[in-house]
This record gives structure tokens, C-alpha cells and sequence, in this order.
């Protein structure tokens, strides 16, 4: 299993746009993709689980992968994340 | 059978078409247990993708028409339909409750929309609706309903709804939607506004066209009298080819004055000019012969969106608006949030009276960096045309200098970080809050221009909500009250040598035509198909005839009287 984490930065938290890219990358993949926020853990192909999270501005949030392409798609995650002014 | 309903004319034009009725259906999910899981898992599997197909149309079309941005929240609506989470909860429920797959995604979706309406954030009880969307979507196909939406709408159209929001209305594709009409709104409803702008025959305020207009009906829309006819004989509908040709017989009349300047009768120019909400409006402006825009709402900018607009993103929409306009003015007000119109992303707490609350330069005083954002956008645009800014809602002198100071200070860091900044931007105000245009004659020191928004100012004079038709009767812009401040307003500019204007629904109104032009107003600011029938009307008055009445109209004492006045005095 691979784990990184995450700090929000933009303004508006993770969005329903955002969320959607995020979600739309994880589900390429075959590996089990979860993020984990404010102690609850939500799967990160699921539009609804991520959202519900209510992610704000300045979260911590750890992302893990765990299955036979784990490490790719962490780094895409990684790549969404920053092309989407979500955080670093 | 032929049957005739009233409404209120919205936008003037004749349109006759198959009635398209934009509804949701009424869902009712019977509770019933089933014995073929296999069967239902699979009929689950059928409807979600006929609605994947459906939605990919829909944002496919969004995207041509309404650009990446407002496409996206399809996008969106697409993931929760293969949610594993929501799918994978639906399929356990039908496996383990024997329910139907309907059932199943009722009790689902429901569980996913209350969490979310009791989340501790306004913009996430918004996305509650978006659930209930689509899950509706997928259960009109479990149950065979037909789902309406304005976006799927692929032939000539009359659209019948209870009132178009602003989403509908962005949705709606002018190629398709010959004519709207609507049970709510008066003529300063959004929906009206809308079609004006978009240059589509409406009647809004018709109460019932719901009730009985009935899907795929022939329908006669006349935004010119305000009627809607139901299933027209064939002679009524040769009687309305015949308006209609007659109507556009006019229109081509006026077109001949597109590129005419306005000239009174006795050879005195008032400037012509449109409101706008979108730069996509600039080709209707042109293409009717505006001098100016008198108006740009930039608030359209920030709506039907999850976040605020960049200042890249708006430096982009006022840039393409000035560059359009080819060095001719643009009025362009800063954001007017609030009242009816809010934001969802602000979460801003509710207001018991929002029109009188936190809204526009209120909020834009308070929340500096949406302000300075949108400030900066425009003064870097200001070098591709003739930029004037206006503020919404000044209520007094020290806003109106606070603004002014939040521009000035802004325009003197780009200028030190060397961006070129236009040196004649002319900073005025919208006359609207009651206040202001009775001490006017202190504003017009500081001010470049007023710009007289008669939509708020007769609500606020005459305290009586637009929206709320049982008061509708106190929309009263010929009422001597509204001419005295509106007189008011003009005399104080004339006095400081400034130039004073009008962006309300009356600029373009006939009968106030006469009355404001005796006044003096200087710039006429209207929607873009009024401005050709405006120019013919002022071609046949006197500027100097006319303003021999002013003293006398001023001082009659009701509405009906000033009316009366016009008819026989003015016209």
C-alpha cells in the first residue's frame, strides 16, 4: 500500500468540479483508492463519499492506494491535485 | 380545443409551435417486493446507462452552447450514476430486501440526499439537488416516465413551465425555443429578462398554462398582447401567420434604423444604448443599431458555478465586451449578488428581507477581495475600449467615495506593476436606493454619470416587491413620485455638467419615452430589440415641444392622470 499526503489550499475546498477530476483519475485504476479526512475514510472513486467528506480550505486529507498499480495512481492523483488548484 | 389564456407580455414577438412541457413528472414508487433479483439488478443496470447516454448528450450540448464551465456540473451528475458506493448500496438493497430496483434507489438516493441537506454548509445542501436529479432521471426510466429537460430539447418549441430559473434558462437553446410562457413573473422577472435578451417571444404570468397546456399541443405564443392560444383552430393560426408576418414586416422597418443616429424631431441626439448580461449579447446589440451598453451585469459571471470567476476569467469576458463594442461606451456595473440573486458558493446566511439586505456594494465594501478581484479585471480591460464602472446600490456618499478609493487604489498598484490602465474611465453611480436621488445634487460633484436603475427604484420607493404580484399593481414607473426623482436626478448632473442615463425596464417603455426625453435624460440604456422601436418613436418628437409640459405632468397627481397626459399631450 502506498499513502501520501495532501493540504488543501484552494479557496473553496474540494468542490463538485474538482471532486469530479479527483474521481474521474481514481477510477482509471485498478487499485483500491481511499481518502481519509477528519478521522472517516471514503472511497476515491466514489463522487458522493468524496463530497460528503466537505472538504475546506487548509484540510489535511491522506489519499492511499493499495493493489497492482497502486504507485501510478498515486502519482496521478498527485498530478490532478495540482493541476486543479486543489492542493499540494 | 382552441382556448385562450392571459398572461403578461414578456418579450414582444409572435412564435407557433409544438407545446414542450418542462416537468418533472410525478413520481410514485410503489413498495413492492420482487422474485427475480437477477431481473431487477439488470433493469437497474439498463436504466442507469440510458441516463449515462442521455447526460453525455446533454453535456456534450452544454459544452458547444454554454462553454466548459457550465457543462461541468454534468460531468458531475454523470459520476453519481456510476458511483460505486450509490450503485453497490442500491444492488445489496435489492439483493438483500428483495425490493424493486425503484424502491432500492429511492431508499438510497434519499439516505445520500439528507445527508447531504444536513450537512453544515450551504453549498453542499445545494449538491443535495443534484442527487435528487439524476436519481430521478434513472427512476423515470424504471418506470418508464418521460423526464423533461431544457437542454434535450431538439425541435421547434414552445416551452411551458411553472418559471425558468437561471439554469433552465442557460440551457435552453434559441436555435430550438421559438417562444416560452410561464405560470409566475411579471415583465422584471428573470425569465422576462431572459427572453428579451434573447430575443424570444414570451408570456410570463399566465397562472395556469401548466394546467392546461398538455405536451406536444400546437400553441400560439403572442409576447406582443400577452395571450397564449392552446391548440389554435386553423384559422386563428393563418390570423397569427399573419401577425407574425406583420411583426416582422415592422421589424425589418426598424432594421433600416440600425445604422441611423438618434435624432429627435428637432435635431437633439440622446444616445440609444442596450443591456447586456453576457458578451455573447454584443451581436444582438449591433445587429439593433446600440450606441452603447448602457448595462453589462457582470453578476451573470458568477452564477450557475461552484467558485468565484478568476480575474483572468473575467479580465477575458470584459475584454471581448470592450473589444466588440469597437471603441463605442460600456457601461459595466461591478457585481450586484444578493436580493433575488444569490450564490450558493458565498454561503451567506438567509435574509428575511434579502432586496433590502446584504447584497451587491454592500457585500462588495465587506468582502473586499471579491471586490478588488473584479476591480483589477476591469482595469486591466480598460485599455480595449471606452470603459465607464458603475456601482449598484449606493445608498449613501461615504460608499460611494469608499468604492471610488478601492478602484483609485487598485489602478495605482497595476499602473506601479506596470500594466497599462486606461486614463479615462468615468466612475458613476446607479441611482436606485430612494436616498440617492433626492440628494442627488451632493452626488453629482463626485460622480461622473448616474445611471437610473427604475427596476429597484420604483420597488423602493414604493415599497412594494416586484416579485409579488398581489402588489404588482404599485409597480408604478409613470407614478409623478418617480418622475419628480427621476427629474430630480437629470437636473442634478445638467447642473454639475454630468450626463445622467437610464438602465431600467422604462427606458425602453413607450410611454415614458416622451415623458423622459422632456426630462433630459441623456442615454437610454434598454434591452436590444427595443432600441430600433425607440429610435423610430424619438425621430417623431420634440425635444423642445415636449419639455414646455414638464412643469405640468410633474405636478398631476396619480398614475392614470400621467398616462391620460401622454396620450393627449405627448404623442
Amino acid at each position: 500500500m502506498v499513502e501520501k499526503i495532501f493540504k488543501v489550499t484552494s479557496s473553496a475546498g474540494i468542490h463538485a468540479r474538482p471532486a469530479t477530476s479527483l474521481v474521474n483519475k481514481a477510477s482509471q485504476f485498478n487499485s483500491d483508492l481511499n481518502i481519509e479526512y477528519n478521522g472517516r475514510k471514503a472511497n476515491l472513486k466514489s463522487i458522493m463519499g468524496v463530497m460528503a467528506m466537505g472538504i475546506q480550505q487548509g484540510a489535511e486529507i491522506k489519499i492511499t492506494a493499495q493493489g497492482s498499480d497502486e504507485s501510478e495512481a498515486i502519482k496521478a492523483i498527485e498530478e490532478t491535485m495540482k493541476s486543479e488548484g486543489l492542493g499540494e | 380545443m382552441s382556448e385562450k389564456i392571459t398572461g403578461i407580455a414578456a418579450s414582444s414577438g409572435i412564435a407557433i409551435a409544438k407545446v414542450f412541457v418542462l416537468a418533472n413528472p410525478e413520481i410514485v414508487i410503489e413498495r413492492k417486493t420482487v422474485s427475480d433479483k437477477a431481473g431487477e439488478v439488470e433493469r437497474l443496470e439498463k436504466a442507469l446507462a440510458t441516463s449515462k447516454s442521455e447526460l453525455e448528450i446533454i453535456r456534450d450540448k452544454a459544452k458547444v452552447d454554454l462553454g466548459e464551465d457550465k457543462a461541468a456540473i454534468f460531468d458531475a451528475h454523470l459520476l453519481v450514476l456510476s458511483d460505486p458506493e450509490l450503485v453497490g448500496a442500491v444492488k445489496s438493497k435489492i439483493e438483500s430486501d428483495s425490493l424493486s430496483a425503484e424502491a432500492a434507489l429511492d431508499d438510497v438516493s434519499s439516505m445520500f440526499i439528507s445527508m447531504f441537506e444536513n450537512m453544515d454548509n450551504d453549498y453542499m445542501k445545494e449538491r443535495a439537488a443534484d442527487i435528487r436529479d439524476v436519481s430521478k432521471r434513472v427512476i423515470s426510466h424504471l418506470l418508464n416516465l418521460q423526464f423533461a429537460s431544457p437542454a434535450s430539447i431538439t425541435e421547434e418549441t414552445i416551452v411551458v413551465a411553472e418559471d425558468l430559473t437561471p439554469s433552465d434558462t442557460a440551457q435552453l437553446n434559441r436555435k430550438y425555443v421559438k417562444g416560452f410562457a410561464t405560470d409566475i413573473g411579471g415583465r422584471t422577472s428573470h425569465s422576462a429578462i431572459m427572453s428579451r435578451s434573447m430575443e424570444i417571444p414570451a408570456v410570463v404570468g399566465t397562472k395556469t398554462i401548466m394546467e392546461k397546456a398538455e405536451q406536444g399541443v400546437l400553441a400560439i405564443v403572442d409576447g406582443l398582447s400577452g395571450e397564449v392560444i392552446l391548440d389554435p383552430t386553423p384559422e386563428e393560426v393563418d390570423k397569427y401567420k399573419k401577425k407574425q408576418a406583420d411583426f416582422q414586416a415592422q421589424q425589418e422597418e426598424w432594421k433600416k434604423l440600425v445604422n441611423e443616429s438618434t435624432k429627435t424631431a428637432d435635431d437633439h441626439h440622446v444616445e440609444l444604448a442596450a443591456n447586456i448580461g453576457n458578451p455573447g449579447d454584443i451581436e444582438g446589440v449591433l445587429n439593433n443599431g446600440g450606441e452603447a451598453v448602457g448595462l453589462y451585469r457582470t453578476e451573470f459571471l458568477y452564477m450557475g458555478r461552484d467558485k468565484l470567476p478568476t480575474e483572468d476569467e473575467q479580465f477575458e469576458a470584459y475584454k471581448a465586451v470592450l473589444e466588440k463594442m469597437e471603441g463605442k461606451p460600456v457601461v459595466i456595473r461591478t457585481l450586484d449578488i444578493g436580493g433575488d440573486k444569490e450564490l450558493p458558493y458565498l454561503d451567506l446566511p438567509k435574509e428575511m428581507n434579502p432586496f433590502l439586505g446584504f447584497r451587491a456594494i454592500r457585500l462588495c465594501l465587506e468582502q473586499q477581495d471579491i471586490f478588488r478581484t473584479q476591480l483589477r479585471a476591469l482595469l486591466r480591460a480598460s485599455s480595449y475600449g471606452q470603459l465607464k464602472v458603475m456601482f449598484p446600490m449606493i445608498a449613501t456618499l461615504n460608499e460611494f467615495r469608499e468604492a471610488k478609493g478601492i478602484l483609485l487604489e487598485e489602478k495605482e498598484k497595476l499602473v506601479s506593476e506596470g500594466t497599462s490602465v486606461s486614463d479615462n474611465i468615468e466612475i458613476g453611480m446607479m441611482v436606485e436606493i430612494p436616498s440617492t436621488a433626492v440628494l442627488a445634487d451632493r452626488f453629482a460633484k463626485e460622480v461622473d454619470f448616474f445611471s437610473i436603475g427604475t427596476n429597484d427604484l420604483i420597488q423602493y420607493t414604493m415599497a412594494a416587491d416586484r416579485m409579488n404580484e398581489r402588489v404588482s399593481y404599485l409597480y408604478q414607473p409613470y407614478n409623478p413620485s418617480i418622475l419628480r426623482l427621476i427629474n430630480n436626478v437629470i437636473t442634478a448632473a445638467h447642473k454639475e455638467g454630468k450626463w445622467a442615463g437610464m438602465c431600467g425596464e422604462m427606458a425602453g417603455d413607450e410611454t415614458a419615452i416622451p415623458l423622459l426625453l422632456a426630462l433630459g435624460l441623456d442615454e437610454f440604456s434598454m434591452s436590444a430589440t427595443s432600441i430600433l422601436p425607440a429610435r423610430s418613436q424619438l425621430a417623431k418628437l420634440s425635444k423642445e415641444e415636449l419639455s414646455k409640459h414638464k412643469e405640468a405632468f410633474l405636478n398631476l397627481d396619480t398614475v392614470d392622470e400621467v398616462i391620460d397626459y401622454v396620450k393627449t399631450h405627448l404623442s
